[in-house]
């Protein structure tokens, strides 16, 4: 055979090559052929877990489903996004006419994807869905996933956070221990920093390490849900007026920063530290990380303590929604009715706190954290998740997110001035909550 | 100068020569074919990944693009109206800059003393070559990540430096400090590309004509500076090249380090790009950000392009 290719005209060549890039292209695209002739559908949900026991589960109660609806779904798939970038990720595949149909959604971005009408809604399938059972999902756990009538997601891991405390660390720097502090009343974030920071003055250790590694790159998500106890909010119920500066808001974070850089019960930004390893005094957190402590010292996981305006639980969510834009938003509800029913709900909560009522006991709950004790199960998960509120967010949280980082950080040093910081956050943020 | 003179011209003969040699008696109708053909699988690449998005960016640049909310709506050049007027990206473009500054500098200089060092013939010197070149095989997200943990408030670095005294900065949180140590890991990360061009361009330097400057009375620096320097000008051009342009991008130490902070610090214009597209949804603006690095990165390229006829030996 002998290469023919001859040296033509600029354009032709281009015109060649574009017609070579389209055939390669478009030959990627054949996949929809077959629901287009309306077969079964395979169905896509995104998860940012990694967990093989989860996907197991996951996919137990998807092959039951379409063994069920062989005619309607050829199956379903369960694609992990794990490397932190899970919402920018979903955004892209939406972007890209890839969307999935059904999504996870953490309770930060609830306000947002429910606003912008990313999720649809589904409470005529779970009404219609035999032995569903809708009023059993605890009004407090829906709360953010609702808007009057409409329900756009299952918040399918409804878990309280709690303070977990190293036991050995306390008691050898001679302080209480913090069930004592309970019983007599004392169970304060005031008590419990000071509990700390005289640990570390006398264990060298780290004090309370928040919920998340870097709570200073995500402060909304790890540092504001404390000053749900001192009734601090970012901006005002409604949306739409900052309320950093408020005096609330303020009184927190003054205090938070005084704790951080005058006592050092709260580790300094950059501080890296790991209470599992023993290396911190406190930890907050939610009952999945009991998984990952051990026996290597003593331990408790205690409710959250009162702060100024009482005793405020907070719980963190992911619900689980169908995307209204996808391909198949009819099918994945009815899957998704079918993946939370009160049997498949109970299955899930081997791993996931369900916001069922009727699956609110230490009995369910055990499964998922099997070295809690009832009492721990009962006081700290049950009890708190009954009556918890939600981190606050805002339909336009995307926007301010950085900006709210970005002016946060100015406070992480020993001589910030607090307020003049807040007050400089808030004329940053507030064209976009007035937006 | 007239050996280098000298030695330029010998090659550039044998050079001529050889390509007579081995090409001389193909029609050239399929010597045309032939290197379309190899050209081909490139110029598909660079049309398919290079210019059709580029194209797309400027398409995108020109709407107010939320995929969220399913908003695509033209907006012709608003996006660039409000990038001039955007005190946010001038801020990001200047960090980004006096990253790439800092980076070129010590990563350049370095590259070259490393290469100067290692270009001996000892025992084991390949050992140490491949000591300073192996961070360039090593996953960047791996190697930021590690370095994450050295330069924490209370990690390797600072408490090295608590054994002699010295309190440490919070090197990745101190607004002064945050841009400098991002420079620095990324620095020993890629200098050791930059070495093995260095090396390579000091090997080709021919040895008569150091041998004949030395001759001439020239000692180590004034051969150093007269006679190795200007011979591997066209590795530094290069080398200078590449390492702006990759600096320009920088994302990944970024991105895993500082997410651009503290405050705004260490927000290079990519990772604002990133920011305002998969963080904030704002994918049309965020592709006028793209459309701003592209003109920028190629206006640094052009410059030093242009600029090569003063300093770059055998440029005319």
């Amino acid at each position: 055979m002998r290469l023919t290719l001859r040296s033509r005209s600029p354009r032709a060549v281009a015109v060649a090559t574009a017609g070579a890039v389209a055939v390669v292209l478009t030959a990627c695209s054949g996949d929809d052929a077959e629901q287009a002739a309306g077969g079964p559908v395979e169905l896509r949900m995104t998860t940012w877990s990694g967990n093989d026991a989860h996907h197991a589960i996951f996919q137990e109660i998807a092959d039951a489903y379409v063994d069920q609806h062989p005619d309607e779904v050829s199956g379903v798939e369960f694609d992990a996004i794990t490397d932190g970038t899970y919402v920018s990720a979903i955004t892209t595949q939406i972007a890209g006419g890839d969307s999935p149909d059904l999504i996870w959604v953490t309770e930060s971005y609830a306000d947002e994807f429910v606003s912008s009408g990313v999720l649809a809604d589904v409470a005529p399938v779970f009404a219609d869905a035999e032995g569903y059972d809708a009023g059993d999902l605890a009004p407090n756990a829906m709360d953010l996933w609702t808007d009057g009538d409409a329900t756009y997601a299952y918040p399918f891991s409804t878990s309280p956070f709690g303070i977990y405390a190293n036991l050995d660390l306390v008691t050898a720097a001679g302080q209480p221990n913090p069930r004592d502090l309970i019983a007599a009343g004392e169970w304060t974030w005031d008590r419990l920093a000071g509990v700390a920071a005289a640990t570390v003055a006398a264990q060298g250790v780290a004090g309370i390490q928040l919920s998340v590694d870097d709570p200073y790159a995500l402060p909304n998500d790890a540092i504001m849900p404390i000053g749900l106890a001192w009734d601090a909010r970012p901006w005002s119920e409604d949306g739409t007026t900052c309320q950093y500066t408020s005096p609330e808001t303020v009184g927190f974070l003054e205090w938070y920063h005084e704790r951080v850089y005058q006592d050092r019960a709260f580790p300094a930004v950059g501080e890296a530290v790991d209470f599992a390893s023993g290396q911190a005094a406190f930890r907050m957190g939610q009952l999945s990380l009991s998984a990952g402590l051990g026996d290597t010292f003593a331990w408790d996981f205690l409710p959250l303590p009162d702060g100024p305006a009482g005793t405020v639980p907070v719980i963190g969510q992911a619900g689980v929604g169908v995307v209204a834009n996808g391909e198949n938003p009819e099918a994945a509800a009815d899957f998704l009715a079918f993946f939370t029913s009160p049997e498949n709900a109970a299955r899930l909560a081997e791993f996931f706190p369900p916001p069922r009522e009727s699956l609110l006991d230490a009995a369910t709950l055990q499964a998922a954290a099997p070295s809690l004790t009832p009492d721990q199960l009962q006081g700290t998960v049950i009890d708190q998740a009954l009556a918890a509120r939600t981190k606050v967010g805002h339909p336009r949280l995307s926007q301010m997110a950085d900006t709210i980082r970005a002016g946060l950080d100015a406070m992480w040093t020993p001589d910030a001035d607090v307020e003049a910081v807040l007050a400089d956050l808030c004329a940053q943020i507030e064209p976009t909550l007035a937006e | 100068m007239s050996g280098i003179d000298t030695a330029t011209a010998a090659t550039t003969r044998t050079g001529a020569v050889g390509s007579r040699r081995s090409g001389g008696r193909r029609p050239a109708r399929t010597d045309a074919a032939v290197g379309l053909a190899f050209v081909a699988p490139a110029v598909v690449g660079v049309i398919g990944l290079g210019l059709v998005p580029f194209g797309f960016v400027i398409w995108f640049a020109l709407h107010d693009w939320n995929p969220l909310i399913g908003e695509f709506t033209w907006t012709g050049l608003d996006n660039f109206t409000r990038l001039a007027g955007d005190d946010v990206v001038w801020g990001s473009l200047l960090t980004t800059l006096a990253f790439t500054g800092l980076l070129m500098v010590l990563n350049i200089s370095l590259a070259l003393f490393l290469a100067i060092l290692l270009n001996q013939r000892l025992r084991g010197i390949t050992t140490f070559r491949a000591f300073f070149f192996s961070p360039v095989v090593v996953s960047t997200v791996a190697w930021v990540l590690i370095w994450g943990y050295l330069v924490a408030d209370n990690g390797g670095i600072n408490g090295a430096l608590s054994t002699v005294g010295i309190d440490g900065p919070n090197w990745l949180r101190d607004a002064t400090w945050a841009l400098v140590t991002v420079v620095v890991i990324q620095v020993f990360k890629g200098v050791g590309m930059n070495m093995i061009l260095f090396l390579a361009a000091l090997q080709g330097v021919p040895p008569e004509l150091k041998e004949a400057a030395r001759i001439d009375g020239a000692g180590a620096w004034r051969t150093f500076r007269s006679v190795t320097i200007p011979l591997i000008t066209p590795t530094i051009l290069l080398v200078s090249i590449v390492t702006m342009i990759a600096a320009m991008d920088v994302f990944v130490p970024i991105q895993v380090l500082t997410s651009g902070g503290p405050g705004r610090s260490t927000t290079v214009i990519s990772y604002l790009l990133y920011q305002t597209a998969f963080r904030q949804n704002d994918f049309g603006y965020a592709a006028a950000i793209g459309v701003l690095l592209f003109v920028v990165t190629l206006a640094l390229t052009l410059v030093q392009w242009q600029s090569r006829r003063r300093w770059v030996h055998d440029e005319v």
